[in-house]
């Protein structure tokens, strides 16, 4: 998709007069969020396998080559093909290929948040074929025409009533012309809606949220059965996966599935975690003939040996961004492209360039509630500070904000002066009044003060002069 | 296929190697992981399904249950009947799809008269399947089902209900044991096609975050947890 990140700003201002987007964010807090906690305290050991988790990552990405083509090897032994995709245009050539020498009309699709990175669905539908999108959440998205908003609930910007209006618009000619009310009739309906669509499709395509090198496995955590479908029913299954997504051993990803399903819904254990190791075997009663991984780079290897490796550890959990007070007053889709919050904050300007994305990094309070509940123990709000850093080295940083920064510290590395001026904007601001210890308005500052108050100096003058009385 | 697929191969492995600023691994840092990929380290134990095998088959019913399985607990005689009962109950049409599997061949059939039953891969129009398990996790009282002539995959996923005989000897801790287990019967490195661990019926949280049973796999399923 075509990133808007550099209008952040604007997005934001649409996003906050969104009433509907509004009412759907509200329901984080109690909803993953809270069940997260619950899960968590319900397991005593949570917090060493977090620590375990990161390690665990830790020692594949210094190993990254070696467990990958570890990981080739099992898959060819077992029947398997391995294609690796440098760039997004590479994976999409590949993925192309391999629908065009099935045939394939249609492509079942399980939620993959690489295929949204390489835009594969528009490539595609440009070349005749058609993806269908079968996790619910995805489906809803792809009749409305729109991005996903959240890594693991797309449609989570969507309230009820607008996933009952899309489908009335979208099922009628079905002949499902009664617009629905509940929401298990409304997951009814496109279960009835998708279930032909499988059976109908050539090739199916899922991402992995782990491969395992030990056994050239690829494994997929879901809820709704749909990744599981597209790997069985089709007679092709293709795998897309980033090279990041390789860890050693079947020991490893039971570490990792503790964490996963609990940091992402709260859950105890998703419904469906499946290992896919090849295609169907001679005797075997279904599956598909033809089983393919794509390996996609796309510039994940240059994050290697730099400050910002710890990302890569990421297992797209999306608690992050349920726990970010500002994803949950704006929602995913004014970070203008694939992945929102935090995480999409740290790895946004890495794939599509600091110029376009330099906004993100900076929407932060630097609260410190993604690192707090990240599984694999990302410092999120460093690796963010590193991406400021690197904005105004690059010098993309706002020329006010420079010539600000420039002059407080031509201040602050005097402090005789630093000392005078303070205390001279302390008595300038005290002649504003400062009966309720804060300003509604300020002259020259209605930048700040139009969205919230300035807080006013306490009386007993700077904290330098304070300091030096109490010392004394 | 692609043009010069080992291009892109060494590209994106050389660029690794660059980034970690050495070469390809050898001698002694490749000998360390060579052994930690044989003989895989464990993560930290999970206290909950360590217990004497009676209690790990109660914890994989409590767990089973609470997240939306139904459970029933019968000795191998009993099965069949409760196959035949458990349809009734729920006002389900007496045909299933049953996995061609010897375990399953062994219990009497036979006594159930109304009992249709047509065994093979999983279709479309399917309303029930019975399936047998390769193993149960108490931890999450998840059901593990290995891909095989005997177990084909589709009959996990199109059936709006599965019903699923489970032997309590094969009722372990946690996913550690069920690796196992694995190993022992495919061999160290290899797996069946599909290897589904699946934990109570479909559900979905894509509408405003509220759990919804019954997605795209079975809306229910009923786990028979046979004793020995």
């Amino acid at each position: 998709m075509e990133s808007t990140a550099h209008a952040f700003k604007a997005n934001v201002g649409h996003a906050l007069a969104d009433p509907n987007l509004q009412d759907s964010l509200a329901k984080l807090k109690v909803g993953f969020s809270e069940r997260r906690r619950q899960a968590a305290e319900r397991l005593p050991e949570f917090e060493a396998l977090r620590d375990r988790a990161r390690d665990i990552k830790n020692h594949t990405l210094a190993h990254l080559d070696f467990y990958l083509e570890e990981f080739e090897r099992k898959v060819i032994g077992l029947g398997g093909h391995v294609h690796w995709a440098p760039t997004a245009a590479d994976a999409r050539r590949i993925i192309a290929e391999l629908c065009q020498s099935v045939n394939a009309r249609t492509v079942a699709k399980s939620k993959s948040m690489v295929a949204e990175e390489i835009a594969l669905n528009e490539h595609l539908e440009a070349l005749g074929i058609a993806p269908i999108e079968t996790d619910l959440g995805e489906y809803i998205i792809q009749l409305r025409n729109e991005p996903p908003s959240h890594i693991i609930a797309p449609a989570v910007h969507l309230t009820k009533d607008q996933v009952a209006d899309t489908f009335l618009e979208h099922h009628a000619k079905l002949g499902f012309d009664k617009r629905l009310t509940e929401r298990n009739d409304l997951v009814a309906e496109a279960r009835y809606v998708l279930r032909q669509k499988f059976l109908d499709a050539d090739v199916g395509l899922t991402g992995a949220n782990f491969l395992v090198a030990e056994t050239g496995s690829s494994m997929l955590v879901t809820n709704e059965g749909n990744a599981d479908l597209s790997n069985t029913l089709p007679r092709m299954h293709i795998v897309l996966a980033s090279i990041e997504k390789v860890i050693p051993t079947l020991e490893d990803a039971a570490v990792l599935l503790r964490v996963l399903a609990r940091s992402a819904t709260g859950q105890e254990s998703s419904a469906y975690t499946t290992l896919n190791t090849g295609p169907k075997r001679r005797e075997d009663l279904d599956g598909p003939e033809q089983y393919h991984v794509v390996l996609l780079d796309n510039g994940r290897s240059s994050v290697l040996g730099t400050e910002m490796q710890d990302i890569l550890r990421c297992i797209r959990c999306g608690a992050c961004m349920n726990h970010c007070p500002v994803y949950g007053a704006v929602g995913g889709h004014a970070y203008g492209w694939v992945y929102p919050g935090p995480m999409g904050a740290v790895l946004t300007p890495q794939l599509v360039g600091v110029e376009e994305a330099s906004n993100l990094p900076n929407a932060s309070t630097f609260c410190g509630r993604c690192e707090s509940v990240c599984p694999v123990r990302i410092p999120l709000p460093k690796l963010m500070r590193h991406w400021r850093e690197r904005e105004f080295e690059k010098h993309l940083t706002p020329k006010a904000v420079r010539q600000g920064l420039a002059m407080w510290s031509f201040a602050a590395r005097r402090p005789a002066l630093y000392r005078r001026l303070t205390a001279m904007a302390n008595r300038v601001l005290a002649l504003f009044g400062r009966a309720d210890g804060r300003y509604r308005a300020l002259p020259l500052a209605s930048g700040w003060t139009r969205f919230r108050d300035f807080p006013a100096p306490q009386p007993g003058g700077t904290f330098h002069a304070r300091w030096a009385k109490r010392k004394s | 296929m692609s043009d010069a697929p080992n291009d892109a191969r060494a590209q994106i492995l050389g660029g690794i190697r660059r980034s970690l600023r050495r070469g390809e691994l050898s001698g002694e840092a490749r000998g360390a992981v060579e052994t930690r990929l044989a003989d895989p380290p464990r993560g930290p134990s999970v206290a909950r399904g360590q217990l004497p095998q009676a209690e790990k088959v109660a914890l994989f019913c409590q767990w089973a249950e609470t997240l939306n399985a139904t459970v029933a607990r019968v000795g191998s005689a009993e099965v069949p009947g409760e196959v035949s009962a458990y349809l009734a109950r729920n006002n389900l049409p007496a045909n299933v799809a049953m996995a061609p599997s010897p375990l399953l061949d062994g219990y009497d059939w036979a006594s159930q008269k109304m009992l249709s039953i047509r065994r093979g891969r999983g279709e479309g129009s399917d309303q029930v399947s019975v399936t047998g398990a390769f193993a149960g996790i108490a931890e999450t009282g998840t059901v593990v089902m290995a891909s095989g002539p005997d177990h084909p995959v589709s009959l996990n996923l199109l059936p709006d209900t599965h019903v699923v005989v489970l032997r309590e000897a094969d009722i372990v801790g946690g996913y550690e044991d069920v690796w196992g287990r694995l190993r022992a019967r495919y061999g160290k490195d290899l797996m069946p096609r599909t290897v589904n661990t699946i934990t109570g019926p479909s559900r979905t949280g894509d509408i405003e975050q509220a759990m919804e049973l019954g997605a795209h796999g079975p809306r229910r399923m009923h786990i028979l947890v046979v004793r020995d």
